[in-house]
């Protein structure tokens, strides 16, 4: 479902006297539905920009990002936004909103953008805030005005709305406590059981062993680190 | 799919003075693309260009029209080009009072597309203008005051009733939110995106506010000195920018 063939990522800052900073080199890795694998390394060796790149948000220097077929790399905006739409998911850490959106409305929007029913879209919305412990007197108001852990939860409501075919999960587990982060791992289980392909950074060493299959270390791929 | 406006080679210079050149793209339909740029780098130029309001000096501008399928509108005749003015493109300016009768009443501003389409009932055309004064959250009770009695954000607002009235296809807006103060943006943009969702509009904004692209648009074109230095999927151009210009230009946003 999600398949990289000798990706490389490098930064070019052009107002810093073009430094140029290597991230990553000839990154490979293959998901196949219904699997959880994650990714591993100290701080900064990449991850997050992995992620990145695979959602199509970083360009890759060079190689192959294919998800569902598509080799993000390479497509059109349009062609990387429908595959947002309907086939990859991604929650972040951080929860980036349209002011004065309802919460509940945040959570539903990825349904109504593929053409959900609207009643049928808030319902399922509704269903995870309550999975997630968001009380409902909060569901009108604008997730902008909430706690860290909330925002988060809301973040992971949206990204779980839809039945996502692929999904990237970048500490999904993060701040929560534990009642939540029962709740999250076992959504992480759920997605499994119906065959999404995920990828995700666990800092949480307990969560990764429960929910993944595999793990890929990228300081393989880090450049002048690898063997 | 075939692209509701395809934009090839368009070039305008003005005596020796490059306004835009070069500029190819392709839109499709329900797209949002989001132009941008420091003041003078030739995002105007163009939007004027690509609607009819200026000449290119070369360039071809084929927009997919209803009945006859793609026409060069660049070639075609005055007659022709208005008519599509009138229909199915519309064309949000920075300064309300330019797109805007000012001493017409607000019905009438929103009337006056229906008429030149050819709907005489006075009474449908009112509860039209009623049903878009309401979507665009201006009270109905001021349908019959003119938009110098009302606010610059309210102005703004009926600028855009008035426009998408008769359900355009292709929406160009020039900095729509410029000169609103912050609060009257979000809840200008917020109602763009719920129009532009419902509707389905395909729209090209130019702007030099990277918050409000980020929100509104789908793809992102970055111009200086009239040259496009870098196109792409919005989040990626502003989120990971490849050519110095852009990347000075995301790095000089000031953080709230």
């Amino acid at each position: 479902m999600i398949e990289l063939k000798g990706v490389s990522k490098s930064f070019t800052l052009h107002n810093q006297n073009g430094a140029v900073i290597p991230v990553m080199e000839g990154a490979s890795l293959k998901v196949m539905p219904g699997e959880c694998v994650a990714l591993t390394g100290v701080s900064g060796v990449g991850k997050s920009t992995l992620m990145r790149v695979i959602y199509g948000n970083y360009l890759a220097a060079s190689g192959q990002v294919l998800v569902g077929g598509l080799d993000v790399a390479q497509a059109e905006p349009r062609e990387i936004l429908n595959l947002r739409r309907e086939t990859l998911g991604y929650v972040s850490q951080f929860l980036r909103v349209v002011p004065r959106v309802p919460t509940l409305e945040v959570v539903a929007e990825p349904l109504l953008a593929i053409g959900f029913d609207r009643q049928v879209a808030l319902d399922k919305a509704a269903n995870l805030l309550v999975r997630l412990n968001i009380p409902e007197r909060l569901w009108t108001l604008s997730p902008t005005t909430f706690s860290g852990g909330e925002q988060q939860r809301v973040n992971i409501a949206r990204g779980f709305v839809h039945d996502y075919p692929a999904l990237l999960l970048d500490e999904p587990t993060a701040s929560l406590d534990a009642k939540n982060r029962e709740t999250v791992l076992a959504l992480i289980t759920q997605a499994k059981a119906r065959g999404a392909a995920i990828v995700g950074i666990f800092h949480d060493v307990d969560a990764r062993k429960r929910v993944c299959d595999r793990q890929v270390d990228l300081s393989n791929f880090a450049p002048g680190m690898a063997a | 799919m075939t692209p509701l406006l395809s934009v090839q080679d368009i070039t305008k210079t003005y005596g020796a003075r490059i306004g835009c050149t070069g500029v190819s793209f392709d839109l499709y339909p329900s797209e949002v693309m989001g132009i941008v740029g420091e003041s003078g780098s030739g995002k105007t130029t163009l939007l004027n260009c690509l609607a009819g309001y200026l000449e290119p000096d070369t360039g071809q501008v084929i927009f997919d029209t209803r009945t006859d399928g793609p026409m060069d509108t660049v070639t075609m005749s005055e007659p022709e080009r208005r008519m599509l003015g009138r229909t199915d493109w519309a064309f949000v300016h920075q300064h309300a009072s330019d797109g805007l009768r000012m001493s017409v009443s607000a019905g009438g501003n929103i009337g006056e597309r229906l008429m030149a389409l050819g709907n005489r009932h006075y009474g449908s055309i009112r509860g039209d203008a009623m049903n878009w004064l309401g979507r665009v959250e201006i009270d109905t009770d001021r349908i019959d005051d003119r938009p110098t009695a009302f606010s610059g954000g309210m102005q703004q607002r009926l600028q855009i009733a008035r426009n998408l009235v008769t359900g355009p296809r292709l929406v160009f807006m020039d900095e729509p939110t410029g000169g609103l103060d912050v609060s009257v943006q979000a809840r200008l943009l917020d109602l763009l995106r719920g129009l532009v969702r419902e509707m389905g509009l395909s729209a090209i904004i130019v702007t030099h506010d990277l918050a409000v692209v980020r929100l509104l648009a789908d793809r992102l074109m970055v111009m200086k000195d009239g040259h496009v230095v870098e196109a792409g999927l919005t989040d990626q151009v502003l989120d990971d920018p490849q050519h110095a210009y852009t990347q000075l230009l995301v790095s000089s946003v000031l953080q709230v």
